[in-house]
């Protein structure tokens, strides 16, 4: 392209002028793409909150769902209930997902490491699906009873390699120096670790954590034949437990007008969480460089 | 060069990168509360030399090293010595200013103190370095502050100060200036020489003015034909600089090349 343009018989400038127009039109390409990515996301945003603000009040958000015919009702156990699951969830991938990451940031050389990398990377390409079979398979079916343990599980796989990577990338990210800083004043390799590096590397970790918590928050295939939904106030995390994507799913595919409202006011306030969640992350990672 | 009562002296020293030979068979020895310099140009092994004395060198991976090193007496590198015990007699300043961003002024200094030591004995010990790297006056009133607050200057100072809080006798210098301004330098090459009345120092460098300005005595190193640094001659600095024993010492000084 360079070529052409400065071996043409032209007038300098106006290969100049063809340069620029090519700088132009590909500034405006890629700033188009850019907008349809932005604005597909405010189309969704704004159609769920037009059609869903309607239905989200106070009673809304703190009632059970109303059985069949009967006006009102709401998603307060969904929303306890995907709050239990993801907290447990988290409770279970959390721990793992960070030694992982920390064994693969410090330790990472070799074929083992290297499996594991492999393996991980392998399982974060699963569907969500495949995996709320597994976990139906390994925790529902032989005890012939659904439950948020299961969910909980499901999504732990989920988050599991999330969490092992990013805290891998976190913890390699802090310089070499500061941890030679800190061996040659004479530290053990351990209080290095935890004292310099790990806190170095705590606004990434703790970015990384949202965002795989914001991932399985909205995730609906796993918990069809896990959690399975309760009409009920259900805290015991060994029964079948209300969800709010599943009760989404279930007012949307009813035949009930108002249901379907419901499921507007439900996806809002989905939405609102994962939103809130990568706020979070953002605001973390960012206060990273606060002076 | 041979100083009798040399609390670090290395005999026969090489130093591996997997294969790769980047110190090959040196000797010497580092006179007490002295400033002595590692010369040569890049490539020639003095960083890794430096490192090899701490043994700071072995947590590269595939890194080893032959040959002794002595620490009043005792092989650094026989199984019975401690490495940290070793890092705390041997400490060390890296090329670039390296305070840990997370923490404090006051947090940085204390660093390398145990736990257990009790806060006003760290305070007292926190001053006391401060004072010795002469930043105590324009950090005493932010001790609190992040050292990432400070300039690149100061937070070398700051490293400094970490380095003596831990009451070394040797401190060790990777190029300290090399990243740094000239009024900053100037700071820190004081800093130097007032530092060489209680402790041996050994500084890298590849400015020979630094060299000639702040040590006593220097040594210089070239890589030989397998890339792999060796020692040319250690020699007072005075004399190195007006009369060198080997022509390839002229040559650099004079700026024939590297």
């Amino acid at each position: 392209m360079m070529a052409v343009a400065e071996n043409a018989p032209r007038p300098r400038s106006y290969g100049l002028a063809i340069r620029h127009a090519i700088s132009f039109f590909g500034t405006a390409l890629t700033a188009v793409c850019a907008s349809i990515g932005a604005i597909c996301l405010l189309i969704i945003l704004g159609y769920v909150a037009v059609q869903g603000i309607g239905a989200v009040n106070w009673t809304f958000l703190t009632s059970l769902p109303a059985p069949v015919g009967e006006p009102g009702g709401g998603i307060g156990n969904g929303i306890i209930g995907t709050g239990i699951t993801v907290g447990l969830a988290t409770l279970l991938a959390a721990p793992i997902g960070l030694a992982c990451g920390l064994y693969l940031a410090l330790f990472g050389r070799g074929w083992f490491p290297e499996a594991v990398r492999f393996l991980s990377d392998v399982l974060s390409g699963i569907p969500s699906i495949a995996i709320g079979l597994f976990a139906y398979v390994v925790l529902v079916a032989p005890f012939h009873h659904f439950s948020a343990v299961s969910a909980a599980f499901a999504f732990a796989l989920l988050m599991l390699p999330i969490i092992l990577r990013t805290s891998e990338e976190a913890v390699r990210s802090v310089p070499r120096t500061m941890r030679e800083a800190a061996l040659a004043l004479g530290l053990s390799e351990f209080v290095t670790t935890m004292r310099i590096v790990v806190p170095a590397a705590r606004p990434a970790i703790i970015t990384g954590l949202l965002l795989s918590i914001a991932r399985v928050t909205g995730e609906t295939a796993p918990l069809l034949f896990t959690a399975f939904g309760s009409p009920l106030w259900e805290n015991n995390p060994l029964n079948p437990m209300a969800q709010l994507p599943l009760q989404v799913y279930n007012y949307a595919i009813s035949p009930y007008k108002s249901w379907h409202q419901q499921a507007w006011g439900g996806a809002l306030v989905l939405i609102l969480a994962v939103l809130v969640l990568n706020v979070l992350a953002r605001a973390v990672l960012s206060s990273r460089w606060r002076r | 060069m041979n100083h009798p009562d040399a609390p670090l002296k290395v005999e026969d020293l090489s130093a591996f990168y997997g294969d790769m030979r980047a110190v090959a068979d040196v000797s010497m020895s580092f006179a007490p509360r002295n400033v002595t310099a590692l010369m040569g140009p890049s490539g020639c092994g003095k960083t890794t030399l430096l490192r090899c004395l701490n043994r700071i060198h072995e947590i590269a991976p595939g890194a080893r090293t032959e040959g002794t090193v002595l620490l009043d007496g005792e092989d650094v590198y026989d199984s019975e010595m401690s490495v940290i015990e070793l890092r705390r007699r041997v400490g060390m300043v890296f090329q670039r200013p390296n305070p840990f961003p997370t923490m404090s002024i006051f947090g940085n200094v204390v660093s390398g103190l145990s736990r257990s030591v009790p806060k006003n004995d760290k305070a007292a010990a926190a001053e006391k370095a401060l004072r010795s790297a002469a930043l105590w006056d324009e950090v005493k009133d932010k001790l609190g502050r992040p050292a990432t607050a400070l300039s690149g200057g100061q937070q070398q100072r700051l490293c400094i100060a970490r380095a003596l809080a831990v009451e070394p006798e040797v401190l060790l210098m990777d190029e300290p200036t090399s990243s740094l301004d000239p009024i900053s330098t100037l700071s820190i090459e004081e800093l130097m020489t007032k530092l060489a009345e209680h402790y041996t120092i050994v500084v890298v460098t590849h400015n020979m003015q630094q060299a000639a300005r702040v040590s006593r005595y220097a040594a210089f190193m070239l890589a030989d034909e397998t890339r792999a640094g060796r020692l040319v001659e250690m020699d007072e600095t005075s004399k190195m600089f007006t009369k060198p024993s080997d022509r390839r010492t002229e040559d650099y000084i004079t700026g024939r090349f590297g």
